[in-house]
């Protein structure tokens, strides 16, 4: 009998919940794997997906949602080695597994924080409701390469947005197995959208999108290209998340600022006594 | 013209006479392959129309479009609005051409035709107890000479699909006849609504029993069935105005309606008229789409197109 021959994986897109190669049919080499090299067009299909999936997905129980996250942590608890074997630090796994876990809090409870009724002169209720901007795109942080993707995607999806993430070129092989995770935990598809390939491909058109509702720059390391996406983000007035200094420790507490950055509020006035 | 050609040029407008002639000649049309034209169908579709053929083929289609409403709850102020879209359907963009015409029911032919006075763009109105046909014949011609009153210049009609399927062509031909005559002027569309058909074999014979009926437009569909146009009963459609024209001499149009929501498909339209009939077709005179929402994305190609920008749904009005 002839020796087994191992088969090997192709690493595709995550759009829409599914897993397509790029349509321009392109792909490149990291670390010995063929990856999809993303073009405009898949950016396009991607916005799509993520603008089809906010309706239910904001519309979802913060409850549920909540669920949803603290599910993908333990699916991502389970497949701690294959990240492992593809080159993230255990520790790094951990944290990202305790990312999900800190952010599906958060669901149920950011509302109340950054919301509430306020004092008005006259007869109404005031109250102020955080709610989700819509679709968001990400440039995901170079590094480190699996806690900075959780630590982007998750609070952007928790409070209802939807994401499409340009993943980092330089290490798509943990963005793509975390898409893979994601596919696996119940979240809808089409939450959760990640191109891997050249950031300067993909990023540009979607700042320049008009159905995309903001903006996180965070793994924009040339300060020009960011300034480039921030004109282009001006034509719709995207809601703009700057990018983050080199030396950023992802392994801080996270803050609320990228959460609320992604949010309206909406105020209700409401008479009394009707 | 040669002596065959005039002999059965009046071979044909005979045929109208009797039930048995109807038949005939009918059932000895050749019978459609409907594997060949299924892929046929599927194959023009993979044309890559790029760049300034697309924009160009993006204008062609919003000058075909026949914006469409055919809803119990339209209202005045909802068809106005239709109305106002379909003479500036980019109110952003002057160089944007306005559409065909705009469809809608009888009853809101007035305030349409208030809208549109002066302008080109076509009123177009459902009439013959739209969608199902299944009234008597003398409120269907009523319903026509109401709606052509009121000022529509095209009238879709809807066929007998009972009798049709029955076998009565004689009373389906009859039933055409008679509203031709009774639009007047009016330009007549004849649906013949596919889906409800069955079979290809059923939709060449459909067409040609409209067209010697003296139908100027041959329509798919309704938009109320399940299914309504597909590239395959297109060109069935087509094949049989080619036909049409090249045995009478008489250009009858195409309306594919119902389904047709992205530019994509759109111009998988426009490519298969191309090569099926040719470019005497690419007319809004001689094809149309029976759509609503198809406007807004040939629109927001258009704008994608003309800025570099995608654009968003945000930015086009609601219909």
């Amino acid at each position: 009998m002839s020796e087994r021959v191992a088969v090997r994986k192709t690493y595709k897109l995550f759009i829409g919940g599914k897993f397509p190669r790029s349509e321009s049919g392109r792909s490149y080499l990291v670390q010995d794997s063929n990856v999809s090299l993303a073009s405009r067009k898949d950016a396009r299909d991607a916005v799509v997906a993520a603008r089809a999936a906010v309706k239910g997905w904001a519309g979802a129980t913060a409850y549920n949602r909540g669920q949803i996250l603290y599910r993908v942590a333990e699916m991502l608890e389970g497949r701690r080695e294959q990240f492992v074997a593809l080159g993230v630090p255990a520790d790094e796994v951990d944290a990202a597994i305790d990312r999900w876990v800190w952010y599906a809090g958060w669901s149920d409870k950011l509302p109340q924080v950054y919301g509430g009724a306020n004092p008005v002169a006259g007869p109404y209720f005031n109250l102020s409701a955080p709610e989700p901007t819509g679709v968001v795109a990400v440039v995901a942080p170079e590094s480190p390469a699996l806690l900075g993707l959780v630590s982007v995607i998750a609070p952007a999806i928790v409070t209802g947005n939807t994401v499409v993430v340009a993943a980092s070129p330089a290490a798509p092989l943990a963005a793509v197995t975390l898409a893979e995770v994601l596919a696996t935990s119940d979240l809808p598809g089409g939450v959760v959208n990640i191109l891997t390939g050249r950031i300067t491909e993909t990023a540009p058109t979607l700042a320049a999108h008009m159905d995309v509702n903001a903006i996180d720059l965070t793994g924009v390391a040339d300060a020009e290209l960011a300034v480039e996406l921030e004109v282009k983000a001006a034509e719709n007035l995207k809601r703009v998340l700057r990018p983050a200094p080199a030396d950023h420790d992802w392994h801080t507490d996270p803050g609320l600022t990228r959460m609320t950055t992604l949010l309206e509020t909406k105020t209700v006035w409401h008479p009394k006594g009707v | 013209m040669t002596a065959t050609a005039t002999s059965a040029r009046s071979d044909l407008s005979e045929l109208g006479r009797s039930e048995t002639a109807l038949r005939t000649f009918l059932h000895g049309l050749p019978g459609v392959d409907q594997v060949g034209a299924e892929q046929r169908a599927a194959q023009l579709g993979t044309r890559s129309i790029k760049t300034t053929a697309k924009a160009e083929a993006i204008d062609l289609a919003i000058r075909m479009v026949d914006l469409t409403t055919l809803e119990g709850a339209d209202t005045p102020g909802k068809v106005r609005a239709l109305a106002a879209k379909a003479l500036r359907p980019d109110p952003a963009d002057p160089s944007c051409p306005h559409v065909g015409a705009v469809c809608v029911y009888p009853a809101m032919v007035p305030y349409v035709a208030e809208v549109l006075r002066g302008s080109t763009v076509h009123l177009a109105s459902v009439a013959t107890s739209f969608p199902s046909g299944q009234a008597p014949l003398e409120i269907k011609l009523a319903d026509v000479r109401a709606a052509v009153e009121a000022g529509a210049d095209e009238i879709d009609m809807v066929i007998n699909r009972g009798a049709f399927l029955a076998g009565r062509y004689a009373e389906v031909y009859d039933e055409i006849v008679a509203t031709k005559s009774a639009c007047g002027d009016a330009h007549l569309k004849v649906i013949l609504e596919t889906g409800e058909l069955a079979t290809y074999d059923n939709v060449r014979r459909a067409s040609w029993l409209a067209m010697l009926a003296g139908g100027d437009f041959i329509k798919t569909s309704t938009g109320k069935v399940p299914v309504a146009a597909t590239l395959p009963v297109t060109l069935v459609m087509l094949e049989a105005v080619r036909d049409f024209r090249a045995a009478t001499g008489r250009q009858v149009g195409v309306k594919p309606a119902g389904g047709i929501k992205n530019t994509k498909d759109a111009i998988k339209y426009l490519v298969m008229v191309n090569e099926t009939v040719g470019a005497d077709w690419l007319d809004p005179d001689w094809f149309r789409f029976g759509a609503s929402s198809l406007l807004n994305d040939l629109l927001m190609q258009r704008t994608k197109l003309t800025t570099g920008v995608y654009a968003g749904p945000d930015y086009f009005t609601l219909d």
